[in-house]
């Protein structure tokens, strides 16, 4: 399906116009399921380039899930993934994943700038020598998380919030287009969110595309400008000016959500 | 003896068995790595265990054929085959039923070695030649290994290396980050799939030398070893190379200094005396460093302890923090603070109360986190910082 194609299908409306910002990336009618019942049923999203997305949506909404199947990390029974309007499999280059941290073993032999430069592979290739421009890359992506003087420690002495943030510096590395992040900010201190959070403003202030899984309601609306609320399917999506609205937080929570949760958001109306 | 064994000096056969087992125990102390670092080792006990009933039949083919049935080659590529559906057994097993991998490696390995054991007991009763040296390969038999032989060994392992050099970095990202490996495009199946086609290429060579019983300890033993002593992937890999060169070059050596010594268990205790020296020795995650940590820990505790109850005019009682005071002259015999001592407490007491305002000023969240009761602050802020944060102090009190 060429670009043109896919802003005049149903992608296309979900993007503010024709001549909006073309979609970084494009998830169509993704159905994922392990057994009769799914765990993501025929979602469609998009996220506009230079966009900051937030998935959001209760335990065991599939908010993962999507984003692994989405990369084609997981099978899917149905459905596809776009970059830039092209296959995510021909556009690895273009996109860097962060994934849960609690996915590794910490007690793997490597320092945090070996982890970074892991973000290096796929340029430097299979027998390709380590320069020192990428060696500079690797150093640049640390500084900008501020771990720099952290770089020749074992991953696995560091904390919860410092390993998440070696984990950024390692997608920067890649100077990727478009950044799929799941769970940047679980079970980090309060110093590390911040940190995260204007490297991510960072990226999108130079026209990149953040698309993260997010878990806390009430730094939605200042974290990011656009938001999909799932549960299995996906239940609304738009700018958070807009969508962020108690009646579809509540249908995603499915009423779960007392009335005093919401007191404290800053809603859309 | 043995020294003129360590320096090839005792003969042709010898010192061809002592590099080929060199070349062996370098390229499995390397593929073994991987596989450590992929949490996979056992599956190398499964893969050397199904060999076995293709020696048998590669036997039984070459005998059927009227061919060499002591052909080295044949029976190798015998062996392999068998392997490598031992290997698909455990995959599929693993993947499409709901039986895990220990439980999938469990029952390929013993239903392998079981029918190639009731092969070669089939093969003593016929009426051919050669069958006994089939027995050989259970424990490995270097008695008579010829120049041919040897080099097959070697360029066995070789190739084995050419291949981890090429393919070390998508193996490491595999084992450390499988997500992130998937999602910058490696395909973690046939990553996996050649690794194992590594670890079976290294146990078929090795079948000759060590045998399909012990040829694991190779595999596994040197990786662990090495990984006391370093916390870098790369360093962990070539120091494996080495030890398990070493362990094959020093256990040859050995045992063909002495008469009656079986080479492939003798290489495997030098392995195990090098894991030793490692387990308990190595600096940072031997026993003895883990000790001296906790002690070195332990006396800091209780130092620090000592003297904030010292500047807060508390008796301590603890024999342990008495006796350290004692030792730095911090106290007297009845536990009265000398002047040293005073200065010390007074020093520490400084320490805390920086700490303190440090804790509850929301603009030093940073450094407030490294607060663990016994960094100093010095450690953490610039001299500047201190100043700034002495301003806060209640009273300006005398060192």
């Amino acid at each position: 399906m060429s670009p043109e194609l896919l802003l005049a299908t149903e992608a296309g409306k979900r993007v503010a116009s024709p001549e909006g910002p073309p979609t970084a990336f494009d998830i169509q009618g993704l159905t994922v399921s392990y057994g009769p019942k799914p765990a993501v049923f025929s979602v469609d999203m998009g996220a506009p380039e230079g966009s900051m997305t937030a998935i959001v949506g209760p335990n065991g909404a599939g908010k993962s899930t999507l984003l692994k199947a989405a990369l084609g990390l997981q099978p899917c029974l149905s459905g596809r993934a776009y970059a830039f309007g092209a296959p995510v499999a021909a556009m690895r280059d273009r996109i860097a994943y962060v994934p849960q941290r609690t996915s590794v073993d910490w007690d793997f032999p490597t320092r945090v700038i070996d982890v970074v430069e892991m973000g290096l592979y796929r340029q430097v290739g299979l027998l390709g020598r380590f320069r020192a421009t990428h060696r500079k890359a690797a150093e640049a992506a640390l500084d900008r998380v501020g771990m720099t003087d952290f770089a020749t420690r074992q991953i696995g002495q560091l904390s919860g919030g410092q390993q998440q943030r070696v984990f950024l510096a390692r997608a920067l590395a890649q100077d990727a287009d478009l950044y799929l992040l799941d769970e940047p900010f679980a079970g980090v201190d309060a110093a590390t969110e911040k940190a995260i959070i204007a490297v991510l403003k960072g990226l999108k202030a130079e026209n990149k595309t953040v698309v993260a899984v997010h878990h806390d309601l009430s730094t939605v609306p200042e974290y990011f400008d656009r938001v999909v609320l799932l549960n299995v399917r996906k239940i609304a999506e738009g700018p958070v000016a807009e969508t962020f609205t108690g009646a579809n937080l509540q249908a995603t929570y499915g009423g779960r959500l007392a009335a005093r949760d919401l007191s404290g958001l800053a809603l859309a109306v | 003896m043995f020294l003129d064994a360590l320096f090839l000096g005792l003969g042709y056969n010898a010192s061809l068995v002592t590099l080929g087992a060199t070349a062996l125990g370098v390229a499995a102390g390397v593929t073994g790595t991987f596989l450590y670092l992929r949490k996979r080792s056992l599956v190398a006990d499964a893969i050397s265990h199904a060999t076995l009933p293709g020696i048998a039949l590669a036997f039984l083919a070459a005998v059927a054929l009227g061919l060499d049935a002591r052909n080295l080659p044949l029976l190798l590529a015998g062996s392999a085959v068998s392997a490598g559906a031992g290997l698909l057994a455990v995959q599929w097993l693993a993947v499409q039923t709901r039986l895990s991998e220990d439980a999938a490696i469990g029952a390929v390995l013993s239903v392998f070695f079981g029918f190639g054991v009731v092969l070669l007991t089939l093969i003593q009763t016929l009426d051919v030649g050669g069958q006994a040296g089939l027995e050989d390969f259970l424990l490995g038999s270097t008695a008579g290994m010829v120049r041919s032989e040897a080099l097959l060994v070697a360029a066995g392992g070789l190739l084995a290396l050419l291949a981890v050099v090429l393919l070390r970095r998508p193996m490491l990202m595999g084992a450390f980050d499988p997500a992130y490996a998937a999602a910058q495009g490696i395909n973690l199946n046939r990553t996996d799939i050649a690794m194992m086609g590594l670890v079976m290429a290294v146990t078929v060579v090795g079948l000759k030398i060590v045998g399909l019983i012990l040829i694991v300890a190779l595999l596994i033993i040197p990786p662990v070893a090495a990984r006391f002593w370093s916390d870098r992937a790369d360093r962990v890999i070539v120091m494996s190379g080495a030890m398990g060169g070493a362990a094959g070059w020093i256990g040859a050596a050995l045992s063909a200094s002495a008469a009656d010594l079986p080479t492939g268990p003798v290489i495997v205790l030098v392995a195990f005396a090098m894991f030793a020296v490692s387990f308990f020795l190595a600096p940072g995650r031997g026993l003895l460093a883990a000790a001296i940590r906790r002690a070195t820990f332990r006396n800091k505790v209780h130092l620090r302890q000592g003297l904030l109850a010292l500047a807060h005019d508390q008796p301590i009682y603890e024999a342990l923090t008495l006796r350290l005071l004692a030792r730095r002259n911090w106290v007297r015999a009845d536990g009265v603070a000398t002047e040293a001592g005073q200065v010390a407490s007074s020093r520490a007491r400084l320490d805390e109360e920086r700490w303190g305002i440090v804790r509850s000023d929301p603009s030093f969240e940073l450094a407030a986190a490294r607060y663990d009761g016994l960094t100093p602050i010095e450690a953490v802020l610039t001299e500047d910082q201190i100043a700034e944060i002495d301003l806060a102090l209640p009273k300006p009190e005398p060192l």
